[in-house]
């Protein structure tokens, strides 16, 4: 219990990778908490390399969590940017009013 | 060795907790008030597994950048939250369902992990010790040595997203007087001033 061990690690990334699923299904409605329920998922991500890495002695996890880390910060900006767009032009940011491509 | 497992709990749980109130809170700036909470704690936990350098990036990144996007972006949409949050149990029993099949899942795996007895063959890149070299150098002389071109692959992402955002949100509006310096500098006196005789009593 008090040795932390590699899976205290991973059993915390699980439960916050879960919980960023779960938010995606409980505000179906609003693409904001959406995005930031994605970013929870990548920090989930983010934390299974570091502790990987950690564990193994390997720097390589750190390198790749640090482009994960790119990636994330590249998709919030163009999703937000997308966001404020679709806000002009329609008005509002409802999940279902996004049909207009009868997707 | 105890004080270290209390701070990973502290750290772990407020992390947790954070996340639950991302997902679960009413107005959509406490979310990302709590999202740049679980970003700090995650961080901390990056540091209690030595990796201070993305520690620091986390910080920096995640609360200095894109929390405050997001921050900006819900508070510049001026939308009726609370007509979001209709509805908002109607998918909980099968995204409850699906998080709990998924957790399961990832604890199974997760709990009973062990490292195979050669995995000292695959290291790619071993750590080296804290002591002789910090964390920051180590990933330094990894990035821009045998993971440059990734290195620059990403700065191009970085660029390509900025280019993409600019794009996107720039508008042209009708009807905006804007400075023309081309045209004040192109403006010669003839154009402008005209020397007119004006006979008396009469006017022009």
């Amino acid at each position: 219990m008090l040795e932390i061990g590699l899976s205290h690690y991973l059993g915390v990334a699980a439960i916050l990778f879960t919980l960023g699923l779960f938010g995606i299904f409980l505000n179906r409605k609003n693409v904001i908490i959406i995005l930031m329920s994605i970013e929870l998922m990548l920090l989930a991500v983010n934390i299974n390399f570091v502790a990987f890495s950690s564990f193994l002695q390997d720097m390589v996890g750190q390198v790749f969590a640090m482009f994960v880390l790119t990636v994330a910060a590249a998709e919030a900006a163009i999703g937000l940017a997308i966001l404020v767009v679709y806000y002009r032009n329609r008005g509002s940011i409802a999940v279902e009013d996004i049909n207009m491509m009868k997707g | 060795m105890i004080i270290q497992a209390l701070a990973f709990y502290v750290f772990a749980f407020v992390a947790v907790a954070a996340g639950v109130m991302v997902i679960a809170s009413r107005n959509p700036v406490h979310s990302v008030l709590f999202l740049i909470l679980a970003f700090f704690n995650s961080a901390a936990l990056f540091v209690l597994l030595g990796a201070e350098f993305l520690a620091m990036i986390l910080v920096v990144v995640y609360v200095g950048a894109v929390a405050v996007l997001f921050l900006f972006v819900v508070m510049m949409l001026d939308i009726n939250f609370a007509a979001l949050r209709q509805g908002f149990l109607q998918y909980l029993p099968i995204g409850a369902l699906i998080g709990i099949v998924l957790l399961a899942e990832l604890v199974f795996v997760f709990a009973s992990w062990t490292f195979s007895p050669d995995v000292a063959a695959v290291i790619a890149a071993p750590t080296p010790a804290a002591a002789q070299v910090s964390n920051t150098h180590a990933l330094g002389r990894l990035i821009y040595t045998h993971y440059v071109y990734l290195f620059q692959a990403a700065g191009l992402i970085l660029l390509v997203a900025m280019v993409g955002a600019i794009v996107l949100t720039l508008r042209h509006r009708e009807g905006v007087r804007r400075q023309s310096i081309a045209r004040q500098v192109a403006r010669r006196r003839e154009d402008s001033i005209e020397v007119v005789k004006v006979p008396s009593g009469s006017g022009i």
